[in-house]
């Protein structure tokens, strides 16, 4: 494996995690949170592309099996450490400066609300630097513009390889614009997360 | 590292809402800060404008302003947005406002009137259409205007019917409906039960007593001082024992206004005025 030293420092100096994921992505997630670790001392942030209207269990699955206080995000909530915090379906999720979630029920952004580039856009903001932004599996290019504003306030960003991607338009999408500083298999996101 | 130079920043927005208020008298000063900016970023994409443009637009267009207006203020809205909310809404709430000789709803911040005509709907297909009557209010004139035509596109309608089925009425969306062409028009007697005018939750005051006040999928554009003096105006605009909705992520969070509502249903936002 090939983690060098400068991404494993930069992981561990962040305060947040933000993960955004689409189609083929899921069960890659799950396991994310599944394996994170229990002293994570990070807030994490987890967009997934989903349709509205389905009836989702998906944070009651990944609390069951997570090590970490899990939940979906209300409006005016504070970010906090040591909490998943999941992007409720039909709204989108930015950051205030202030570090609270504000939602936002505006267009879609590429068919997508949750959009990962408006929580990406929004948290390129306000994070200033100190944050792991990986983007996942997904059939569409949602994500890549929001990664490269966090790439360009020095946050680390890390896409799926689209080798090792179900779908790997989306890491494909912010590969072509640079927005990417690493491609990992997900083997390698596993072990970066773990250090 | 490229550093991206920062198109508009905090003090640029704080600028841009000052000049607002003094120009136009809308006050934006207690917006939620993260979605002001992104709106207003996207009109200076879209008429590709630099900050300083926008200004002086701002200042010595009225006509823009409309424009401008149109686009800060969100009015992506759907008919029986979140299908459980209508459907614990006709469970629990209906039941009780029944025994009223008299229902009045408020559809605060109606935008394009979707939401006071699911609601119109709702009361409808209880059998109460001719006791109540719905007041949808808005800042945006040109929203309203929009709202009091009634009239939606078939593509619209099939998404909002969509939702009326997951809500579990028992009728047929398109019941309420004429259909002509490629569009599709509520029917009067629905238009008859509702009235539209502009209302500034941020400014404007109490005008009315109501049964039920329905005010979802605002609140998360308000900072949490705005929402509070906001709950007092919902409060006194509510009938002792009154309803008051708010959306499925929306929360009651001040300690003063947790005590004087009681929870109906936690998971959709009801609430029910407490009166001490």
């Amino acid at each position: 494996m090939s983690l060098d030293n400068n991404i494993i420092t930069r992981w561990q100096q962040s305060e947040y995690l933000l993960i955004g994921g689409s189609a083929g992505s899921f069960k890659l997630i799950f396991n994310i949170v599944k394996n994170l670790n229990a002293n994570l001392n990070k807030a994490v942030i987890i967009v997934i592309h989903r349709k509205k209207n389905f009836f989702s269990e998906i944070e009651k699955l990944f609390a069951e099996n997570s090590r970490i206080s899990l939940r979906e995000i209300t409006d005016k909530e504070v970010v906090n450490k040591n909490t998943i915090y999941i992007a409720p379906a039909n709204y989108h999720t930015l950051i205030e400066r202030d570090g609270s979630f504000a939602l936002d029920v505006s267009e879609a952004i590429w068919y997508s609300r949750p959009s990962i580039d408006v929580t990406f856009e929004s948290a390129s903001d306000v994070f200033d630097g100190k944050c792991t932004a990986i983007l996942l599996s997904g059939a569409n290019q949602d994500g890549a513009e929001g990664l490269l504003k966090l790439r360009n306030k020095g946050c680390l960003t890390i896409v799926q390889d689209p080798e090792d991607a179900e779908m790997p338009q989306m890491p494909l999408a912010a590969i072509e614009i640079d927005a990417a500083e690493y491609r990992l298999s997900s083997a390698e996101i596993f072990e970066l997360l773990k250090t | 590292m490229n550093i991206e130079q920062e198109i508009l920043s905090v003090q640029q927005l704080d600028e841009l809402v000052d000049l607002i208020k003094k120009f136009h008298g809308f006050d934006f000063s207690s917006y939620s800060k993260a979605s002001l900016k992104r709106r207003v970023l996207r009109i200076m994409q879209n008429k590709k404008q630099a900050f300083y443009d926008l200004k002086h637009v701002l200042v010595n267009n009225q006509a823009f302003f409309q424009e401008f207006l149109d686009e800060i203020t969100v009015n992506v809205t759907e008919m029986f947005r979140d299908p459980s909310f209508y459907k614990a809404l006709n469970n629990q709430v209906i039941p009780y406002l029944s025994t009223y000789q008299h229902i009045k709803v408020w559809s605060a911040g109606c935008s394009s009137g979707e939401e006071s005509y699911s609601l119109a709907i709702l009361l409808n297909e209880a059998g109460l259409r001719k006791k109540s009557f719905i007041y949808g209010t808005d800042i945006n004139s040109e929203m309203l205007k929009e709202a009091r035509k009634g009239i939606y596109s078939l593509k619209k309608i099939k998404s909002y019917a969509e939702n009326y089925q997951f809500s579990g009425l028992k009728g047929s969306l398109t019941d309420h409906f004429t259909i002509m062409y490629d569009a599709a028009t509520v029917h009067s007697e629905l238009k008859h039960n509702t009235l539209f005018s502009i209302h500034n939750l941020v400014s404007d005051a109490i005008f009315n007593e109501f049964q039920l006040i329905s005010c979802r999928n605002v609140f998360i554009y308000f900072e949490s001082e705005l929402q509070e003096k906001i709950l007092e105006l919902f409060y006194n605009s509510l009938a002792p024992l009154g309803f008051l909705c708010m959306g499925s992520k929306e929360t009651i969070r001040s300690d003063k206004f947790k005590k004087k509502f009681k929870v109906i249903n936690s998971k959709e936002n009801i609430y029910q005025k407490i009166v001490s």
